[in-house]
């Protein structure tokens, strides 16, 4: 399943200029990831994976250090070209869902190909099949908060989908979730691991979450511990 | 791009109904008063216009002389410097249209068992032309009559109401101080002057009438003042030169002495009164447009706390791939929506208000295309200023902050 790298990152670091002074986050972190893997993220609050997930999501950019998506730097961009990138090489899932409130279900799905720019039909089609692909196609005209958090959740796995990127990253995707929701969402994103060959990056903090990924970097103090196979361990520091 | 934001514009206006609507009445009401104030500016300019018009168009004075008479001197018009043939010689100058000698009195005037005391000008038939007159019953007097004197005469409306009623003058004999004189037309009603003076207040005789028979001068043949019309407006530095030239000649003026006229232009006086009202106008429509600016900071406060509480919204969308200006567009194109329509609802506020002022206190106000025109672009200018300051926030905010904003 693993193919050429998609993720490469070479002596990241990451500060915040604060009143006190600077704060280092991330230090000398190195890491790559090849196309098609399933890589969970853990470790305790401050330890800088949201930090890291930030940058590979080209939301945030590293004080010093290299990062390659792609096979392109990442750190040279303009704000419209990494915005381009947000658009169609990443996906987000994030753990409060953050669907838009006022738009019901297809046109959330649609929102990354209207700044795409895809044209209209298009964009409903390919939504629809999006949301039939994560079993929400009857629920097309309905609103966020007329379905349930797990419904939720697959809706904004629909979104991340909707424009075919090869990375998903998913920041604590269960963290709002009853563990039989948690087990579906999980399944959902296995499937798209196996079936459909995309990346996933998974922030976790839960052992049993991580555990259905293939690969494990643990974060502490700004540092990779740990990297390697998912063991009962590990997940269980998470 | 722009039809997911409209709708997407329309649906944050209608999440928040009453706030987009109190927004909206902001510009309604700066847009309805500039529209209502520029109509009512208009139409008071419109009036005074009218009542310059009714004065007569590029008109000049010329009066007589001063003379003096046992070291007492007179004024001007007192002299009898100018005659009738001074006036021929003048009407037959390029730049000129007509010309009225006029010789003014006043007199009493005696219908029946009626009667009234009123000015009297002796001039000729182009008197109608100069003044811009018309007629509302009978005809002018002839040139034929002014070459005999004949005793005829033409009556203002004040006359006729005060000496016939509801009578038809025409054809009758009124007494001017005890002669006989028979009334050939009625005047068209003129209103007041500028100054305040019933115009229609005033008959008209023949020049030689008035000064052989009526008020008798001991110079025949002159009179107090013409009154000239220059044929263009731009032709009137022309023509008041060659009158000037025209009657220094006819006189026989010394290169060094004096004018024994003066020529007086009536425009300038039109013109001031013009451009009162045009000031007015401007200053009704300055103040209405602070109620235009007053909407628009309203227009911004609502953007800006639309912008905060949809933060979390903005990092939503920049985290799928929206870029500073699709967030910068996409607020701004809703100030623009909230103020043009706010501007569509002024327009029909400020032309019914104008409508429903002119039908009750029978003011006089003028709508004009440009007025709405202008409410309208400033109105979208407003929109486009006062939104992009709150527009330019929500496209700068970090979309990390921005997802993290509860």
């Amino acid at each position: 399943m693993a193919g050429e790298s998609i993720i490469r990152v070479n002596g990241l670091f990451k500060q915040y200029e604060t009143a006190a002074g600077a704060v280092p986050v991330l230090k000398d972190i190195n890491l790559t990831i090849a196309s098609g893997e399933f890589v969970a993220v853990t470790g305790p609050s401050g330890s800088g994976k949201s930090t890291f997930m930030n940058i590979l999501g080209c939301l945030d950019k590293p004080t010093q250090g290299s990062y390659f998506l792609n096979g392109k730097e990442v750190d040279t961009l303009s704000p419209d070209e990494l915005a381009r990138l947000r658009n169609d090489a990443l996906g987000f899932v994030f753990q409060g869902f953050n669907l838009l409130p006022r738009a019901d279900l297809e046109s959330n799905v649609a929102l990354p190909l209207v700044y795409g720019g895809v044209e209209n039909g298009e964009r409903r089609k390919r939504a629809g099949e999006m949301l039939a692909k994560v079993g929400l196609g009857n629920y097309r005209k309905s609103l966020p908060n007329q379905i349930s958090g797990g419904e939720q959740q697959r809706v904004a796995i629909a979104r991340a989908l909707v424009n075919r990127p090869r990375i998903i990253l998913a920041d604590e995707p269960t963290g709002n979730l009853d563990t039989a929701t948690s087990r579906e969402i999980m399944t959902i994103f296995t499937r798209l691991n196996k079936e459909d060959g995309i990346t996933i990056l998974l922030v976790t903090h839960e052992s049993d979450i991580a555990a259905y990924a293939d690969r494990l970097v643990r974060f502490v103090d700004g540092r990779i511990v740990y990297d390697g196979a998912v063991t009962r361990l590990e997940a269980g520091k998470a | 791009m722009i039809g997911p934001m409209l709708t997407e514009a329309w649906s944050a206006m209608a999440a928040n109904r009453m706030r987009s609507f109190l927004t909206m009445l902001g510009m309604v009401i700066g847009v309805g008063a500039v529209i209502l104030m520029l109509a009512i500016g208009q139409g008071a300019q419109y009036e005074v216009d009218q009542s310059i018009a009714s004065m007569g168009s590029n008109l000049f004075i010329v009066l007589s002389g001063s003379t003096t008479s046992g070291g007492a001197r007179m004024g001007g018009g007192a002299a009898p410097t100018l005659t009738l043939a001074d006036a021929q010689a003048i009407s037959e100058l390029p730049s000129i249209a007509a010309v009225a000698p006029i010789a003014p009195g006043t007199a009493q005037v005696i219908y029946e068992q009626n009667n009234w005391s009123t000015r009297v000008d002796g001039t000729t038939p182009s008197y109608l032309e100069v003044r811009a007159w018309q007629l509302a019953a009978g005809y002018m007097f002839a040139d034929s009559d002014v070459r005999s004197a004949t005793r005829v005469t033409v009556l203002g409306q004040t006359v006729v109401k005060n000496l016939f009623g509801d009578e038809n003058p025409v054809g009758k004999t009124i007494r001017i101080e005890k002669s006989p004189y028979l009334v050939t037309g009625v005047l068209a009603a003129k209103g007041q002057s500028l100054d305040g003076r019933d115009q229609d207040d005033t008959i008209i005789i023949p020049v030689t009438t008035a000064q052989r028979k009526l008020f008798g001068s001991q110079f025949q043949g002159s009179v107090r003042f013409m009154m000239v019309e220059a044929s263009t407006a731009q032709a009137m530095p022309a023509a008041e030169q060659a009158i000037n030239q025209l009657l220094r000649q006819r006189h026989h003026i010394q290169e060094s002495a004096d004018d024994d006229f003066t020529v007086r232009n009536l425009t300038a006086v039109a013109n001031a009164a013009s451009a009162t009202a045009r000031i007015m106008s401007l200053m009704l429509g300055a103040i209405a447009s602070i109620s235009l600016v007053v909407g628009g900071i309203g227009i911004m406060n609502i953007m800006l706390v639309s912008v905060t509480e949809r933060t979390r919204e903005i990092g939503i969308r920049m985290a799928v791939g929206a870029r500073r200006r699709d967030i910068l567009l996409q607020f701004l194109l809703e100030a623009v929506i909230i103020s043009i329509a706010g501007c569509l609802a002024g327009v029909l506020l400020g032309v019914g208000g104008a409508v429903l002022i002119n039908g009750i206190a029978e003011t006089t106000v003028v709508i004009t295309l440009s007025s709405i025109v202008l409410a309208f672009v400033v109105a979208a200018g407003v929109g486009i200023f006062f939104g992009f300051y709150p527009a330019n926030k929500a496209a700068h905010l970090n979309p990390i902050e921005a997802l993290r904003y509860q």
